[in-house]
């Protein structure tokens, strides 16, 4: 299909081609023709957001709880700079994002016009890839070629700079055909010898540990599919990282917890003592590792990776694989079929004892209380009055972000939403905002902390707009809680900045913005509370007060390995009782 | 287990002392606009070195620029360089030329010298020991252009010194493989 057009209208033209159901945006003069453009039109439905930052927040969310590529529009200068703290976090993340940026026009360029930015130059080290569009006959292509770049490989956002006179100008629009790019070629089949090899080592395996992360999710439903068929067939023990989550359900005997600076007992235990160590998707990031020269110090690495950037960047490991998890997990399943070779029954069983004796630990034990909620117990009831639902959790980032990950036990893959690598507060509300606009029947909660819900809560204001009825869950310690935790470790208890000051009344904030406010204080009052803002068809912000001195265990140190990490005080106590070699441990 | 690594702060402690490796790249990629900041952007921004690099359009119909990096790094670092590199959506190829078997390495000089009498005559003399061609010319000065490996122009430039060297511009190392492939 060829036909003339504008540039705007080419915009509209390829977002519908490219199965675009919602942009998420915000108007200014640099983009005003491609919003001419969408108020003639209703195959796309424009969002307005009230911050570019929450528009790329909900195009995340929407790509992340969808696998489909999520659409940003925003005007020149202020708009793109707005926006590079969401490309970078989609970036760090792999998160596929087409984020299109009006320029001043051609001509202007380079001449600090009003509202100019070198957009490019500023989003070049936090896109995948970037474009400034500056003929018409580049248009079609590139808005094609973006949609491609953003979704394959190695997922990523990419950056579409149109200046203002290409939007007006005239050219023949082309549809999207095989792209089939002149430099970029991601590898999708894994090398069959190496998978092979792989296969062996695994079968030879004492003390096996898959480990997998984001990637897994990102490769699609098909993946994770793949993925519990190979731990089943198996049988290894498998854990996973902060944007893992998911893509195993946490309710199988076989899944030790996430792992890392925050994860279990267990599964840190098993990463360290491991000798066979399946990493799938996961890219060895410092939360994980920890002391890197005592990183699963006696293990042989496989390492499934579609970046090969991600091969050997921090740690060495034994046996590559690159490729698409799917494909590769699916040549994996077929090898471990056919071949003569079974995993290690006895060796297998030891390895399962051992794990048990560290479950033991219960390393996510903390201590009730009748008077004041527990976030940890706030995360669990929770859990416990969702999980029968259809039901998807984004947070913001610090310590609620951290009983989130350990206490909500994720079963499918795409339901939970968090900022793992750049670690971007803020990142909940609006990323929940863009998940309830993708799944409008579902039960959408943003697990939030009163300090980053702060950072983007004009979006509640979106949320009232479009009726999206998400549910801002705040854990309300009054204090940037991990912050505060690492004053405390390292600094000498000095709460410097850390004190939540002068804090709005959330209830009172969420009905002046037109949304439901709810506010608990009492352990025994949370399930009625939870019970009634599950109920309620319209966006809430439920205040929820807790222990302000609860910190978040277990942790590994800083600088430590993974077989030093230091425990809660519940734990600690109920480990007096169990062993006393498991004190040597901690 | 070392109970002595310090605990200010929530990063793993950087790696201690590792060898050091110098590897010559050549880079094809697609001559479109920003392409060279996308390269050089890559090296600063994840704290690569640069010992030298180079850049031009090598095949006009194709729209195919050259750049040949020099770099310095662990063999880790070496690698993730590469890795890094082709993973841009403009680049075509990368072949470090340092493990793909023998290659030629040579650079370009202009060098002006001003001076005369003894010194002027001397500066000739070296010159021409050197390969060095004049030119420019005045009657109180030379420009010599020289090539060679960059070691020969660093001893050229500093036999210059004394002798009234003024200024040097160099393009920078480029490089190709030895024998009939193309690489």
């Amino acid at each position: 299909m060829s036909k003339e057009m504008t540039g705007a209208e080419m915009v509209i033209e390829a977002l519908a081609d490219q199965g675009v159901t919602h942009i998420f945006g915000y108007p200014g003069g640099a983009v005003l023709p491609i919003y001419d453009a969408i108020f003639q039109q209703e195959r796309v439905k424009h969002v307005l957001v009230r911050h570019e930052q929450g528009a790329v927040h909900m195009a995340e969310g929407y790509a992340r709880s969808t696998g489909k590529v999520g659409c940003v529009l925003v005007t020149s200068g202020p708009g793109a700079t707005n926006a590079v703290t969401g490309l970078t976090d989609a970036l760090m993340d792999s998160i596929p994002i087409v984020c299109i940026t009006g320029q001043v026009p051609t001509h202007l360029i380079g001449n600090d016009a009003f509202q100019e930015c070198d957009t490019v130059g500023i989003t070049r080290p936090c896109t995948k890839h970037n474009y400034l569009v500056k003929r018409i006959e580049d248009l079609p292509r590139v808005l094609h070629e973006a949609f491609y770049v953003a979704a394959s490989g190695r997922p990523g956002p990419v950056v579409i700079d149109i200046p203002k006179d290409i939007q007006f100008a005239k050219g023949v629009y082309t549809g999207p055909q095989n792209i089939k790019h002149k430099t970029y070629t991601p590898k999708i089949k894994g090398d069959l010898d190496k998978i092979k090899a792989a296969v062996e080592l695994m079968a030879s395996a004492k003390k096996p540990l898959f480990y997998t992360g984001g990637g897994v999710i990102n490769s699609g439903k098909e993946a994770s599919h793949l993925l519990r068929e190979l731990v089943k067939l198996t049988g290894f023990p498998i854990t996973s990282t902060l944007m893992g989550l998911g893509a195993y359900p946490a309710a199988d005997p076989q899944w030790l917890g996430m792992l890392g600076m925050h994860g279990t007992y267990e599964s840190n235990w098993a990463m360290h003592d491991c000798d066979v160590m399946i990493a799938i998707g996961a890219r060895f990031d410092d939360r994980i590792t920890g002391r890197l020269d005592a990183f699963a110090p006696n293990s042989r690495k496989i390492h499934i990776d579609i970046d090969p950037s991600s091969i050997n960047k921090t740690v060495k490991v034994d046996l590559p694989i690159i490729g698409d998890y799917a494909h590769v997990l699916e040549d994996m399943i077929r090898l471990w079929r056919s071949s003569s070779m079974k995993a290690d029954k006895k060796a297998l069983a030891d390895w399962w004892k051992q794990i048990d004796k560290w479950r033991a630990r219960k390393s996510l034990s903390y201590r009730p209380s009748k008077d004041i909620i527990k976030p940890q117990y706030a995360i669990e009831r929770l859990f416990e009055l969702t999980k029968d639902k259809d039901t998807y959790i984004t947070t913001e980032v610090g310590q609620h972000q951290m009983w989130a990950a350990q206490f909500y036990h994720f079963q499918e893959p795409n339901r939970w939403m968090t900022s793992g690598g750049l670690g971007t507060m803020g990142y909940g509300l609006p990323a929940a905002v863009g998940v309830q606009m993708a799944h409008p029947k579902s039960l959408v909660i943003d697990i939030a902390g009163e300090a980053s819900v702060q950072m983007t809560m004009q979006e509640i204001s979106t949320a009232v707009q479009y009726r999206l009825p998400i549910k801002v869950f705040v854990l309300n310690n009054q204090y940037m809680g991990m912050v505060r935790q690492w004053q405390e470790l390292l600094h000498g208890n000095r709460y410097s900045e850390s004190y939540s000051e002068a804090l709005p009344d959330f209830v009172k904030l969420a009905e002046a913005m037109h949304a439901h406010g709810i506010r608990c204080q009492k352990p025994g009052d949370l399930d009625e509370a939870i019970k009634e803002m599950i109920a309620i068809d319209k966006p809430v912000i439920f205040d929820c007060v807790v222990d302000q001195k609860e910190n978040c265990f277990p942790m590994i140190p800083s600088g430590r390995a993974h077989n030093e990490m230091i425990l809660g005080d519940a734990a600690e106590s109920l480990e007096d009782a169990i062993t006393e070699e498991g004190k040597m441990l901690v | 287990m070392n109970a002595t690594i310090p605990t200010t702060s929530h990063y793993p402690a950087a790696p201690v002392d590792q060898r050091i490796e110098r590897h010559t790249l050549s880079v094809l990629v697609d001559n479109e606009p920003g392409v060279l900041a996308r390269v050089i952007g890559l090296f600063s921004g994840r704290g690569y070195n640069i010992d030298s690099l180079t850049v031009s359009e090598t095949e006009h119909q194709k729209h195919i620029s050259r750049i040949t990096i020099v770099t310095s790094g662990t063999p880790m670092v070496i690698e993730q360089i590469k890795n890094q590199l082709e993973r841009l959506v403009p680049i075509h190829r990368v072949i470090d030329l340092t493990v793909a078997g023998p290659s030629l390495e040579r650079e370009l000089a202009m060098v002006k010298v001003r001076g005369k009498g003894e010194h002027r005559v001397e500066a000739l003399r070296l010159a021409d020991a050197f390969r060095a061609r004049v030119i420019d010319a005045t009657t109180e000065s030379f420009v010599f252009e020289i090539t060679g490996k960059s070691d020969k122009i660093d001893q050229f430039v500093e036999l210059m010194l004394p002798l009234g060297l003024v200024e040097v511009s160099r393009t920078g190392v480029v490089a190709i493989s030895r024998g009939p492939e193309a690489m």
